[in-house]
């Protein structure tokens, strides 16, 4: 999920330990790249309890809670995920699995196990820009967007911030004109994306609101999504963050999608 | 039935009361706690729902409502270091069949005690096989009658009384599943729904109920199923044996007039994985009606060839598609002409195609679905469209529609033409 990317955002203020020389320019490539590691691929695997609250313009509240197992086939490459639903009740032990393809020509292979029927579903969907779980984030949120997709632009360099602007090469293929990115110069974490809309208003934030160093690697906790269209917003809190746990990549099959690891019933 | 839901019964018996003991064990050193304390913890969920449905039509072999029902499913679960026990039932009260039931889905055990092997032992709901709705080697029971009057998808499988042994291994993956006394399907029958009664070639409902002669002798009367399956690639392939009977009616014992459950077997392959923008799946499946190789019993269903052949695209913002073409190749369909005795014939060829159509809105709260079932050679057809919104994280609020069309009263959706249907239902989780 884009949870875990997020997960990895980087923190700002307080935190800089070591901030680099002022005459160090690195290039924009180096900096998505980095960026790109920091949010999705920190260690070799990791775990995270995730809880989501969406809430739509008129207050309602829905809440998904979900554990997230994922693997690096190779780090900023391929990658598996592996989630088990806890609520809401009507997707509770639902597992969803995702072999994540990074080659632009090859669609990711997701599968969805449903307990009641003992169904094991493919997953026919090749649109990564469709909300993840019914909520404000989108499934290449959570399972991060390929950095092949888009042309990058340092735009900025501030005290605290890398402002990167995004540009789709495939503009039709997505809702958006651009986005630009805050990466955080010290951590490397992206702390705040703005998408603007074919006609250049903006209408998207996602922001980490909290930042931990976890194992050594800098984690987003916290972070928010908030649709301006539909005035809606999701947040999302991350807990049981452990990273190199040594998963087995046994775990990403069939076998554990019916009957999930014990990694992801806690 | 009823001593299959007493070994399932005996079995999750036996389950909870070796469960506390690697508790005690644990807390062995704890001697201030008391023994009640040591229960492995048990998570508890289920439902309650509310469903109403009415006939569209008048049939004179059943009555209006077409399902009446109020339903507590409540799922209990605990996992303790040596396995998982998991114990899923249904109360229901039924104003059709004017009767409260208990429908026991699930009591088993599961245990992983090898590396290399898991083991799933007691009442349990079976599903393998890539087709959507069209099933060739599932033979695991389904129950027809709840998936025409508009229950849940979630009751079109009827729960195995079986042992499942699964094996891993590197060159590829081997499920086993036993299952000692054979478990038909919850079949059409014409309590709830009017049908084709081949006996009397006419359709008949309440007033002709279909009687069975089901075999039911333990270990003997048993069905074994194999599926050897790999993923290469992240394309699926798989092979299929069965050993049993036919999951329905699929003979006649005249004389006394009762319909039977004829020997089968069956063998296939199956294949699923990306093409395209999609997924495409192909499935196929010989049918071996051993109680009659030669096909000149014209009380018992001759052998047959399945095939299926299958594709998912989405086709817009969460909005998909689905499409499936099956063949059924009747063998020795010539001595199954000239020993027909009375009754319409059947076709040497059924084919039969199928589309779904998912569209979610709203947040993915709104789910809009039709399935469609249509045989060009049949000249028949059933659709099942269906609006499922979640009002909130445990509410949810369903209405749909089982309709038939058919030319002829004898083919498999035609004999259920008065029996179309609306219903509604409002759900509650925890």
């Amino acid at each position: 999920m884009r949870t875990l990317i997020i997960l990895t955002v980087a923190l700002s203020l307080g935190f800089q330990n070591q901030p680099l020389p002022a005459d160090e320019q690195l290039d924009v490539q180096t900096i998505v790249n980095k960026a790109n590691l920091v949010a999705y691929y920190q260690g070799d695997d990791g775990k995270a309890k995730v809880k989501m609250v969406i809430t739509d313009k008129n207050g309602n509240k829905r809440q998904r809670e979900f554990v997230i197992l994922r693997k690096d086939v190779k780090d900023g490459g391929d990658q598996k995920y592996f989630v088990y639903f806890h609520r809401p009740a009507d997707v509770r032990r639902m597992t969803y699995m995702v072999h994540k393809h990074n080659r632009l020509d090859k669609d990711d292979d997701r599968w969805l196990y449903m307990p009641a029927l003992d169904l094991v579903k493919r997953i026919a969907a090749s649109d990564k820009r469709t909300s993840f779980v019914g909520s404000d984030f989108l499934y290449e949120d959570v399972s991060g967007r390929s950095l092949e997709e888009d042309t990058h632009e340092l735009l900025e360099t501030t005290e605290q911030y890398y402002v990167i602007k995004n540009v789709p090469k495939k503009p039709e293929t997505v809702e958006f004109n651009y986005f630009t990115v805050a990466i955080d110069r010290n951590t490397f974490v992206p702390m705040k994306m703005e998408f603007y809309d074919k006609q250049n208003e903006l209408y998207r934030i996602i922001e980490s609101k909290n930042v931990e160093k976890i194992q050594g690697f800098y984690t987003v906790v916290k972070s928010e999504v908030r649709d301006l269209k539909k005035q809606s917003k999701t947040e999302m809190e991350f807990t049981n963050i452990q990273y190199n746990i040594n998963l087995n990549d046994r775990i990403f099959t069939e076998r554990y999608l019916r009957r999930p690891p014990r990694e992801a019933l806690r | 039935m009823k001593s299959a839901e007493k070994v399932a019964r005996l079995l999750l018996m036996a389950g909870l009361a070796i469960a506390p003991f690697p508790a005690e064990t644990a807390t062995a050193k704890d001697a201030d706690r008391s023994p009640s304390l040591r229960l492995p913890p048990i998570e508890t969920h289920g439902f309650y729902e509310m469903r109403a449905g009415y006939r569209t039509r008048k049939d004179k072999f059943a009555k209006d409502m077409s399902i009446m029902e109020n339903r507590l499913q409540i799922d209990l679960y605990s996992y303790l270091d040596w396995g998982d026990i998991r114990v899923k039932g249904d109360v229901y009260g039924d104003l059709v069949e004017e009767q409260g039931d208990f429908d026991l889905r699930e009591a088993n055990v599961f245990l992983r005690p090898f590396d290399f092997m898991d083991l799933k032992i007691g009442r349990q709901i079976l599903t393998w096989g890539t087709g959507d709705l069209i099933f060739i080697n599932d033979l695991f029971p389904k129950d027809w009658q709840s998936f025409f009057i508009g229950r849940d998808d979630e009751y079109l499988k009827a729960p195995s009384d079986a042992v499942k042994v699964s094996l891993f291994g590197d060159w590829a993956n081997l499920d086993i599943v036993y299952t000692p006394q054979f478990d038909p399907d919850r079949h059409i029958d014409g309590t709830r729904l009017s049908y084709w009664s081949s006996p009397s070639a006419s359709l008949a409902g309440n007033n002709a109920i279909v009687h069975t002669d089901r075999p039911d002798r333990w270990f003997t009367d048993d069905e074994i199923a194999l599926r050897l399956y790999k993923n290469i690639n992240n394309y699926e392939t798989a092979l299929y044996a069965y050993h049993g009977f036919w999951k329905s009616p699929a003979g006649q014992n005249a004389p006394m007039n009762q319909a039977q459950f004829p020997d089968l077997n069956v063998y296939g392959a199956s294949l699923r994985g990306a093409a395209g923008p999609g997924i495409a799946n192909i499935e196929v499946g010989y049918y071996d009606s051993t109680d009659d190789t030669s096909g000149k019993n014209n009380l018992v269903n001759n052998s047959e060839m399945r095939y299926l052949l299958g594709y998912t695209q989405e086709i817009g913002r969460d909005f998909t598609m689905g499409l499936q073409y099956y063949l059924e190749q009747m063998l020795d369909f010539h001595a199954y002409k000239r020993t027909l005795t009375s009754g319409p014939a059947r076709d040497h060829y059924r084919h039969l195609t199928t589309i779904r159509l998912t569209k979610l809105l709203m947040n993915q709260n709104l789910r809009l679905s039709l399935f469609t079932y249509y045989s060009p050679s049949d000249k028949d057809a059933h659709l099942r469209p269906n609006i499922h919104y979640k009002l909130n994280d445990n509410l949810s609020w369903e209405l749909g529609a089982n309709i038939f069309f058919g030319d002829y009263p004898h083919t498999f959706f035609g004999q259920f033409t008065n029996n179309d249907n609306i219903y509604t239902a409002l759900r509650y989780s925890f």
